[in-house]
């Protein structure tokens, strides 16, 4: 069973992968025009983020990377709450999630 | 043990605990039926079969064989996909539970249990809180508003009450030092029923924190308003019919059926016996493993006519009645649950 | 074994992300969203973070993408459309967001010394003391001010969010109370 899990992966396609969920995270929040999606894109940067962590937790066998982990998914939930709450203010202020219509400060 | 081995020994732990857990939410609806109308004075079904033991075979194939209906305005992705989700989610949380002793099978194979994880109390806690999506979808892609407001209403009350469930095994865990559930349920197993966490433990206010919060949990009386039939016309299952009706149903009795097993296993000493070691370990390997499946299953088994109980005797909740209770009450009580545990064991040690 | 995990779940991973830049509706978009954390979930269990696999799970699967949902549902955020705006987005977005990328993608191959991970060294079975012990230890002797900090923060949080979200105009009357 031992060959069973000697298995390797190389460390290099775990963070290619965390490259590559940041850059779409940054794709989404250019071109999405609800504001809404706009705020996922983020969620999925900070996801991107958290996986590159862990990476070089295992790398260096530092569990400091994933308390450093935790601390960013408890930001991100204090994130999320609020920015929620500032979305459903603002839809409650204009009567739209368009990015493209909120755009002025005066109503 | 090969691979190969362990695959198969694994797939069939799988479809025999599938099959188990499936007849036991059919056969949980039954002592429902019989226990409520009990209560009420009546008999319960008693028609079919003897005393009734066929009704849900019975009910299974009127499941089956209703029309299904499905509105045209629905949002057909995600009314499909809340079914499935919600009983998905029941028949996973009970992969991490241990029904009995640890090695009972070929060569120290675990035979009671289909996965030893580490962190087993977590991943329990996990899926609960995966389980709301099958609520919120189900009400959401309904495309009716009384779904929609039970849907959020059910959802609310889960997320809040999830708080209280997990503050309250914090306590349990403390004590144990570990999450994995064997080793929680062999800290409490020195000696019988006095070592248990609900007696010598001393959570015994956790574990009615505990039993409060399951019954939130699962949508049941007295906090079974989302869905109830008086209110909301019947919330977010309202245009759901016959085989996807039927899921949820099974789901919220499955859902039961774990939370039950989580509870024997937390407060009530798991597959050990209470009379502890004065009835020692027999030499036979089947006679232990059998009775250590024995006691487990019948601590279950009163678990849920505990429910049952409840759920004839107490009257429903109202929504706001139910919020203030789990967030200004449940809640602060499990923190000094937690507080009071750490300053006893710190005091021991 | 390790390979095919990590290269189904890797695959899951950008199948949902790139799923929540295509579709239309934020609900599709949020169930994307969901499908990728539990993906990322899984792959943290590959190297070995137990603990941050179920608090993936239970925090942001399980809570912020259900924060999410509710807004979708309450809001009744509809389809979007194209505007101009957007498609000036996509002519420039894409092509500094393949610029990044690339920098990014020749740092890391560039790397010396970057190791590999097997699953025997993740699993906890294996090792010594369990992940969740040792994050623990760190976690409430070195590093018990910013946990500490981090629960003030999201006290913080709720209030504001319960202030923002609440009925009422702007004297800060409450237009029920109940």
């Amino acid at each position: 069973m031992s060959s069973f899990f000697a298995q390797e992966v190389p460390l290099t396609w775990y963070l290619l992968l965390s490259a590559a969920l940041f850059s779409l995270g940054v794709i989404g929040f250019l071109i999405k025009r609800n504001l809404i999606t706009v705020f996922m894109s983020i969620e999925l940067m900070l996801n991107g983020v958290n996986l590159s962590f862990v990476t070089f937790a295992q790398q260096w066998h530092a569990v400091k990377g994933q308390i450093f982990v935790f601390f960013v998914m408890m930001v991100a939930a204090a994130e999320a709450a609020v920015g929620l709450a500032i979305i459903i203010a603002v839809f409650r202020a204009r009567a739209t999630l368009a990015v493209d219509r909120i755009d002025l400060m005066k109503l | 043990m090969t691979i190969l081995q362990f695959f198969l020994w694994s797939l069939l732990k799988v479809a025999v605990v599938t099959v188990v857990m499936l007849l036991g939410v059919a056969y949980t609806v039954l002592l429902e039926r019989k226990l409520v109308g009990r209560i009420q004075n009546r008999w319960g079904p008693s028609r079919v079969g003897p005393f009734g033991l066929l009704q849900p075979l019975v009910d299974g194939a009127k499941s089956f064989l209703k029309e299904d209906i499905i509105p045209s305005g629905v949002y057909r992705p995600l009314y499909l996909l809340a079914p499935i989700l919600a009983l998905g989610c029941t028949l996973i949380s009970i992969a991490v539970v241990p029904f009995g002793e640890p090695g009972a099978g070929p060569g120290r194979f675990d035979l009671f249990e289909i996965s030893d994880l580490n962190i087993g109390l977590l991943v329990i806690l996990g899926v609960t809180s995966i389980g709301v999506y099958g609520i919120a979808l189900a009400g959401w892609s309904s495309n009716n508003k009384y779904s929609l407001l039970g849907a959020l209403r059910s959802s609310a009350q889960l997320v809040s009450y999830e708080l209280a469930l997990g503050l309250s095994l914090v306590g349990v865990v403390l004590r144990a030092g570990s999450l994995n559930l064997r080793v929680i349920v062999e800290q409490q197993a020195t000696h019988g029923i006095a070592t248990w966490n609900i007696f010598g433990g001393g959570q015994f206010v956790a574990f009615f924190i505990y039993l409060m919060a399951a019954y939130a949990e699962t949508n049941r009386s007295p906090f079974d308003l989302p869905e109830a039939e008086s209110e909301l016309t019947g919330g977010y299952h309202t245009e759901y019919s016959s085989m996807k009706f039927a899921m949820f149903f099974m789901a919220e009795y499955g859902n039961m059926i774990t939370v039950g097993c989580v509870a024997t296993l937390l407060f009530l000493g798991g597959w050990t016996s209470p009379m502890g070691d004065l009835i020692g370990p027999f030499e036979n390997g089947f006679v232990n493993a059998g009775l250590s499946l024995f006691w487990f299953v019948s601590k279950v088994f009163c678990f849920l006519c505990l429910y049952v109980w409840v759920r004839g005797t107490l009257p429903r909740f109202r929504y706001d009645q139910l919020m203030n209770f789990g967030w200004r009450w449940l809640m602060p009580l499990a923190i000094l649950n937690i507080v009071a545990t750490s300053l006893w064991l710190a005091c021991r040690s | 074994m390790h390979l095919i995990l990590f290269a189904v779940f890797a695959g899951l991973c950008l199948a949902g992300a790139i799923n929540l830049l295509l579709q239309s509706h934020p609900i599709n978009s949020a169930l994307s969203l969901i499908v990728v954390m539990t993906s990322l979930a899984v792959l943290y269990l590959l190297l070995g973070a137990e603990f941050l696999a179920i608090a993936q799970v239970i925090v942001y699967a399980g809570a912020i993408m259900v924060l999410f949902t509710f807004v979708v549902m309450l809001l009744n955020a509809g389809r979007e459309d194209r505007t101009l705006g957007s498609r000036a987005a996509s002519r420039v977005g894409f092509p500094a967001v393949a610029v990044i990328l690339a920098l990014i993608a020749t740092v890391i191959l560039h790397t010396q010394g970057l190791g590999t991970a097997r699953l025997s060294d993740g699993l906890s079975n294996t090792a010594g003391a369990a992940n969740l012990e040792v994050l623990g230890s760190v976690l409430f002797t070195k590093l018990l001010l910013p946990f500490e900090v981090t629960s003030v923060l999201i006290l913080i949080a709720i209030l504001g969010a319960v202030a923002l979200a609440r009925h009422g105009d702007g004297n800060g009357e409450r237009t029920d109370d109940e």
